[in-house]
């Protein structure tokens, strides 16, 4: 099953080995009104990249031999089912529990052996906010920020902590104890808290988890912002629409496997466009099609869906037109994330063992 | 960051109610002797019928009577909270990749953890000391070989009890510790904690396994009172020492080998 759907782009070919290509990102940069200042230069290609990662529990292989690679300066979305590893991998990548074989390197420096070094300049955001509830937001900050091993940084920690509560809207109640926020406001504070020090690498697990509309815009916004200032993203979410707003680059795993990983773009080709048609004639307009070899997939009342193929759609209207078919609705779709994402990972509700 | 970790301690609610108990142990003791009358000579725990004479055995007596149960039930409270505690709320995971190396987070919570054990004696002794000199009369202090020692004397013995029983109390919470990095439920790291120093006790009450009893960490947790005879004696009180210390060593090594190598879950 698995090798029926993994070939959409097989890892090792899904870049090219030189560092990739920004034209996406500049495109990318060029669609959003404010234009941040212009990309540094990173001395590594890759900002997350991993060889051969397996993680394996008892008899269960949760990550099997992953080769992840998230460009530099890139939006990286990360999906997957539930139950297809990701936190695990986000995991290993942090440096909290050790791979059973494989490397991880961010920012192009191995972890865990480097952690001291690059764990500081990333932020990151794992499975959830985690809080102290008996402490204030900001006294939460302090505390997380006091961990760290950078000394110079104690001079400016409240400083930094106020400019982190406004960059998520949460300065008014940055004394209440977190005991009182709402789960959108301890995932706000959860944001606030990865991006305490300034990083190149921010890894964020299902950031827009329980926040309403405004706060999902907001951290949309804010994803752009940071991207544009040429902090790599690399973004976790179920939300797929979320995901195709910001990201640039996308990975997809399934059952511990990566199935895909390459440009929003190219993901996007290898699912086909839809056409709706609404017809005078359903059984005609089927036939003319068929014997056309255009494939007709579900059809109700006078109203049928069709892929296109190889053909033009204005090839496809003439087609019915000249076979006499009146032709009332004709509506090309392009594939959403979702259905590239449910056409990699399969359809079906339960969580795959 | 040690600094960091006591003010996250004592900030808690739970912790301040805790210490509070323990306060009022001894003050509610001291109420009911002055209320109801001392023991007749010689009955109820050690020091409890000098307290009537002298207010500053007051110490002594809170101690004593705290030291078999309610201390311990702290220290396990404490200790078995003390990594369970930040993996159960998931801090643990945000702690790790600020990044704070896991041998430095592990003295951190160690240390913490042996302040905790000397707070919460000195609260015993100051408010038993407190009680004491308030409910009843002080003078010079009579020793248990029978003399007498100057109060302000007295005093340093007093207090050096106290100081050797927060000690005593750190074998218990490096096991504890350890067990804390065993699990990410903390009640469970407590109730373990809890229930190795009751065997502890249960096997120091069996002459059938004598055999073991100087291995046992609560085996000479009495010895304070050695320092309260004329010629000290320190014999007792150096085997507790070197016993914590070896607890420490055993358990602390087994916690950080443990928590150095353990995959964050929570």
């Amino acid at each position: 099953m698995i090798e029926s759907t993994a070939l959409a782009v097989a890892p090792e070919t899904a870049y090219p080995l030189s560092p990739p290509d920004t034209s996406q990102r500049n495109r990318h940069a060029s669609t959003t009104p404010n234009v941040g200042t212009p990309r540094t230069v990173t001395p590594y290609a890759w900002a997350i990249e991993t060889r051969g990662l397996t993680k394996r529990f008892g008899d269960a292989t949760v990550v099997d031999r992953l080769d992840l690679r998230v460009p530099a300066g890139s939006v990286f979305g990360f999906l997957g089912p539930n139950g297809s590893g990701k936190t695990t991998t986000i995991r290993m990548l942090l440096g909290l529990i050790s791979p059973t074989a494989g490397e991880v390197h961010l920012l192009g420096e191995p972890i865990p052996s480097a952690s001291a070094s690059v764990l500081p300049r990333v932020g990151a955001l794992v499975e959830g906010p985690a809080f102290y509830p008996w402490l204030s937001g900001s006294q939460n900050l302090a505390r997380l920020d006091a961990a760290g091993m950078q000394l110079q940084s104690v001079t400016t920690r409240s400083e930094r902590i106020d400019t982190a509560l406004s960059r998520v809207g949460l300065t008014a109640v940055g004394n209440k104890k977190v005991k009182a926020y709402s789960l959108g406001m301890r995932q706000r504070l959860g944001l606030a808290n990865a991006l305490l020090h300034p990083c190149e690498l921010l890894i964020l697990d299902e950031p827009t988890n329980g926040m309403d509309p405004q706060g999902t815009r907001e951290i949309r916004n804010l994803i752009r912002e940071l991207a544009n200032n040429g902090t790599t993203v690399c973004l976790s979410s179920h939300l797929l629409a979320e995901i195709e707003q910001v990201c640039t680059h996308v990975a997809v795993m399934r059952l511990g496997k990566l199935l895909t990983q390459s440009s929003l773009q190219e993901l996007r080709a290898t699912t086909s466009e839809k056409l709706h048609i609404t017809t005078t004639d359903t059984a005609l307009a089927r036939r003319t099609l068929q014997t056309n070899g255009v494939v007709v997939t579900e059809s109700h009342d006078d109203t049928f869906t069709a892929e296109p193929g190889g053909y033009p759609p204005e090839e496809i209207n003439r087609m019915l037109v000249q076979a006499g078919v009146g032709v009332r609705r004709f509506v090309l779709e392009s594939p959403t994330l979702e259905d590239t994402f449910v056409a990699l990972t399969g359809e079906g509700f339960d969580v795959a063992q | 960051m040690l600094r960091n970790e006591l003010s996250l301690m004592f900030r808690r609610r739970r912790l301040q109610a805790l210490l509070g108990a323990l306060g009022l142990v001894p003050i509610s003791i001291m109420l009911a002797i002055r209320i109801g009358g001392g023991p007749e000579g010689g009955e109820g725990p050690a020091f409890f019928n000098q307290v009537t004479n002298n207010g500053v055995f007051a110490t002594l007596a809170a101690l004593t009577v705290t030291l078999p149960i309610f201390l311990p039930m702290v220290v396990a409270v404490v200790a078995g909270d003390s990594i369970a505690g930040e993996a159960s709320l998931g801090t643990l995971r945000y702690l790790l990749i600020r990044p704070i190396s896991r041998l430095r987070l592990l003295l951190t919570k160690a240390a913490a953890t042996a302040v905790f054990c000397m707070a919460a004696t000195a609260v015993v002794a100051v408010c038993g000391l407190i009680a004491g000199v308030v409910l009843f009369p002080v003078g010079r202090i009579t020793t248990l070989s029978g003399d007498t020692l100057s109060l302000s004397a007295g005093m340093v013995r007093i207090a050096g009890a106290a100081v050797l029983i927060g000690l005593s109390l750190l074998g218990l919470a490096a096991v504890g510790l350890f067990i804390s990095t065993l699990t990410d439920v903390p009640v469970g790291a407590m109730a373990a904690t809890l229930g190795v120093f009751i065997l502890v006790g249960v096997l120091n009450a069996l002459p059938q396994v004598r055999v073991i009893h100087p291995w046992l960490f609560t085996q000479d947790w009495t010895s304070y009172g050695d320092l309260l005879r004329s010629h000290v004696q320190w014999n007792a009180i150096t085997h507790n020492l070197v016993r914590q210390g070896l607890y420490i060593a055993i358990f602390g090594g087994a916690a950080w080998a443990r928590f150095t190598t353990k995959d964050v879950l929570a």
